[in-house]
């Protein structure tokens, strides 16, 4: 690759490639043990029924072994004695950006925070290594009865909307890095939104890393009553260290019926941190989940969203954008699992490789036996932009019966050569034609994105791509 | 009885040297019992076992056929027109008819070794099994006895099929069906391999492996009929490498077993490399096939196609893993992938898993894959032409495969897969009417 598209791709990088020195009142030190959770239960004066739900989890996490026989050898480079698992300056957020410390304060305005807030959003939290630093929700939404806090204060001031479902999407011992974050998780949204309310601006959330070494475990639930409608947005970056950092997520959505929720996640973490998040939602009767997802940076991103459909007629939707480039491994997909009749789920991933970039699409479609009319396409294409780029496919389709209809359909392709030629003929430089065609690709996924996030996608892909053909 | 016991459970029995073999071969039978040995059994953690069923892997009991065959049995009537047809009855020859052109090799493995020991030693079990099988393909190497050796020399045409019949008889025995065809520089030959048993065949197995060799080119046609009973079981492992300019074209039909494994790789050696990769299977009651293939594009501007459809009825299961791989510099691949699966029962159950794995550029690879049952509209409009909805349904599963089956783009063979196939459907529509 020459190094105007090595530029083009690094700009955007560089915006979220700053920290300021480290001043933690509270630092669980490095390393994990049963001492590592309590720690982090008494600086966060967590309920017993936390404490005992952490501990547990910590032993289930010690259990499992590493994925490794299905999932790439990188994960092996993880060093979890030599991480950090709780750093912060307290655990209240607060809710005027003046009391936000300077430090965090200038982070966040860097990175465009509170212009975005007072633009277009109806609540924001900003998350700065484990706890959040700043939360924030328009007043007409509180009294509707919307609640938008960080997850210690959900357990804690909501124990009864949130207890009944934490934990309930995604088990602890759903995988091992689930385990993780169930023993150590701090920070994270909840969110509940009442019956019949439509939430007509998106809400946010902003996770930073500041700290070297350090792993950031956000936990967040979101629980739509029945009939109500919200969008969730996050955004992701951290400086890039010398050594790597570790970000594993634990996303529980909760649809209820004929709610509408949406969530959308623009990764852009650095080049250094292995991403590593279980994201899982339930629709319960005629509701509708769905994850949209791009994922541009990273060392390693695994994360295959998930909807159970659990209601007659729920929906459940992934629409998912990779951009990897030398370094990075994107492993992403989706999880379908319908468990309801009529209930109808669509996938499309496009997924783009650049230099030596590797994109991998797992993805499961699940539809059980004694169910009717269940529906499933996935879409799955990806684009080589270099001779070096890398990329994979390994879909898994169970179906059982005969009333259901499924589809999977997956292409590789090039930019071809006529196609650029075509272009330049026509007066486009090389690279124009390039950036053209790669944005004709994810096009019709970028709609999907709210406009803010569309134009920033499209910037970073459009690149100049001069040179990289072939 | 008692004969059967001193022989014992077949995964428990080093094997005896043979007489009248290369030392090699000895040798390479001690190879493959260490390596038994040493493999681990199958777990539900191994991604290659994904979605099956284990417990299918049952060798309770399961030991050596009796050293000579119960006698009688004949595999079914076969070709018209035929180049060579051969018999086996629990691996031990018991028929032969040969009519070939000069120069063309085709004996059974036993005396081939002893007469063309060197040639065969240049083919034999060259490549690894990788697709989840190393084990059993091991178990084949030790207690490997005879099967088939074909060798069709440089240009040299052999212009109708050649037949193999595999009959398995007895409860507990295992068989070890081999076949090895290798085709010289612009060659031409078709390969059909017959697996069938009597109703004895309870618990029995078969552990076949069969290697493909398709020289520069060369055409090689290779077809299985898996037709075995509804208590045995199989395994087969399948190796194509296909080399500059060569055409391989492989078809497998299922309608016997409980369950059969197949794993078929095919490996594009040279440009203009082109293979074919078509599957049939109709499973019925309990029956379970569980597929995994692997197209391996080694050399640029190499050519792979895969079709597998599935017709499943009743509590029948099928498992379809197939993964595309282009190396890195085999640029100008082009690879398709299909699988379809039509399901006829509300607990059927299909599962699939069609992967890529692409390290090159300039190539155009697709998968696709579908699960889906028969359109009311199609019953529809045959029901308006006065057919009954039974019998349209089986016109219309039917039809799912012919499309599979005439991709062989031979007369005389798609006919003969015709027969078995429409024999099978006809079992099924019969059993459901009454």
């Amino acid at each position: 690759m020459d190094t105007g598209t090595q530029e083009a791709i690094d700009i955007d990088r560089s915006k979220g490639d700053f920290s300021y020195p480290e001043s933690h009142k509270f630092d669980a030190g490095v390393g994990l043990s049963p001492a590592t959770v309590d720690y982090i239960c008494d600086v966060k004066n967590d309920p017993d029924w936390v404490r005992e739900f952490r501990h547990k989890a910590l032993k289930t996490f010690e259990s499992k072994p590493m994925p490794t026989h299905w999932a790439t050898k990188d994960l092996e480079n993880i060093d979890f004695d030599v991480i950090r698992y709780y750093l912060s300056d307290g655990t209240k957020p607060t809710r005027s950006w003046d009391e936000v410390p300077d430090d965090i304060k200038e982070t966040f305005e860097r990175l465009g925070i509170p212009q975005q807030e007072r633009a277009f959003l109806a609540g924001v939290e900003a998350q700065y290594d484990s706890e959040a630093a700043y939360s924030n929700v328009k007043e007409e939404l509180e009294k509707d009865g919307v609640i938008f806090v960080n997850s210690t204060e959900g357990l804690k001031e909501h124990e009864e909307i949130f207890r009944p479902w934490f934990g309930k999407v995604i088990p602890t011992g759903d995988n091992k890095f689930s385990a993780l974050n169930s023993a150590v998780f701090s920070g994270g949204s909840f969110i509940y939104v009442p019956k019949g309310l439509k939430v007509r601006h998106p809400l946010q959330a902003y996770f930073r890393i500041n700290s070297e070494n350090f792993g950031q475990f956000e936990r967040t639930l979101i629980i739509c009553d029945e009939g109500s409608e919200l969008t969730y947005m996050e955004g992701c970056t951290a400086p890039k260290f010398e050594t790597t950092t570790l970000h594993s997520a634990v996303v529980e959505l909760v649809a209820m019926k004929d709610a509408k929720l949406q969530y959308i996640t623009v990764q852009n973490w650095s080049s250094n941190v292995f991403n590593l998040v279980t994201k899982r939602g339930i629709a319960h009767e005629n509701a509708e989940v769905r994850w949209i997802d791009c994922n541009i940076g990273s060392r390693l991103t695994m994360k295959y969203p998930g909807v159970v459909m659990k209601g007659r007629k729920a929906r459940g939707e992934v629409i998912s954008i990779a951009l990897a480039n030398s370094g990075q491994h994107q492993d992403t997909g989706a999880k379908m699992i319908h468990a309801a009749d009529e209930t109808t789920s669509n996938v499309v991933s496009k997924s783009i490789s650049v230099g030596e970039g590797r994109s991998t699409y797992r993805g499961q479609v699940h539809i059980p036996k004694h169910l009717k009319g269940c529906r499933n396409n996935t879409e799955c294409d990806a684009l080589l932009i270099n001779s070096s780029s890398r990329t994979d496919t390994y879909p898994a389709i169970t179906v059982r019966g005969n009333q259901h209809a499924t589809q999977h359909e997956a292409s590789v392709s090039q930019v071809s050569a006529e196609m650029l030629f075509y272009m330049q003929q026509r007066g486009l430089s090389e690279g124009a034609a390039m950036s053209l065609a790669v944005n004709g690709f994810v096009n019709d996924l970028v709609r999907e994105f709210p406009m803010e996030y569309s134009v920033e996608l499209k910037r970073l892909i459009e690149l100049e791509m001069e040179g990289s053909v072939g | 009885m008692e004969a059967t016991l001193e022989r014992g459970n077949v995964l428990e029995q080093p094997p005896e040297n043979l007489e009248g073999v290369p030392a090699w071969f000895n040798a390479s039978r001690q190879a493959g019992w260490k390596r038994f040995l040493e493999l681990a059994m199958p777990t539900r953690r191994d991604e290659e076992w994904r979605f099956a069923r284990l417990k299918q892997l049952d060798f309770e009991g399961v030991h050596l056929p009796d050293p000579e065959p119960p006698a009688g049995h004949r595999g079914a009537a076969g070709l018209e027109k035929r180049a060579a047809r051969f018999g086996f009855i629990n691996d031990t020859l018991n028929e032969s008819e040969v009519n070939l052109p000069e120069g063309v090799i085709c004996l059974p493995l036993d005396q081939a070794l002893a007469e063309h020991g060197e040639l065969v030693a240049e083919h034999f079990m060259k490549s690894e099994s990788t697709l989840g099988s190393a084990k059993f393909t091991a178990l084949h190497q030790a207690h490997l006895s005879t099967g088939m050796f074909i060798y069709v020399p440089d240009n040299v045409q052999v212009a109708d099929p050649i037949e193999v019949f595999h009959w398995l008889s007895g409860d507990h025995i295992i068989t070890f069906p081999h076949t090895l065809v290798v085709t010289g520089r612009n060659a031409q030959v078709s390969v059909v391999d017959y697996f069938q048993s009597d109703s004895t065949a309870r618990n029995a197995w078969a552990i076949a492996v069969n290697d493909l060799v398709a020289g520069p080119g060369s055409q090689l046609n290779y077809l299985v009929l898996q037709d075995l009973c509804d208590q045995a079981r199989m395994i087969q492992v399948n190796t194509t490498t296909v080399a500059r300019d060569a055409t391989a074209k492989s078809f497998i039909l299922n309608v016997g077993t409980a369950w059969a494994r197949q794993e078929s790789l095919s490996r594009m050696e040279g440009e203009n490399a082109h293979s074919d990769m078509i599957s049939v299977s109709i499973a019925r009651d309990a029956q379970e096939y569980d597929q995994r293939t692997f197209q391996h594009h080694v050399s640029p501007r190499s050519y792979s196609d895969l079709l597998y459809k599935n017709t499943l009825y009743d509590e029948s299961r099928t498992v379809f893993s197939g993964l595309i791989q282009v190396d890195e510099g085999a640029h100008f691949t082009d690879a398709y992938q299909t699988c379809r699966n039509l399901m006829m029962s509300e607990t059927a159950e299909a599962n699939s898993m069609p992967g890529l794995e692409i390290n090159a550029d300039q190539v155009k690879c697709s998968h696709g894959s579908t699960a889906a049952m028969i359109d009311d509209e199609e019953i529809f409009y045959l029901r308006a032409r006065g057919i009954k909805s039974q019998i349209a349904r089986q016109l219309v599963a039917q039809g799912f495969s012919v499309e599979a089956i005439t991709r062989l783009r031979n007369e005389a063979l798609e006919e003969i897969v015709l027969s078995f196939s429409a024999r099978e459907f006809s079992r099924i529509s019969e059993r459901v009417v009454t």
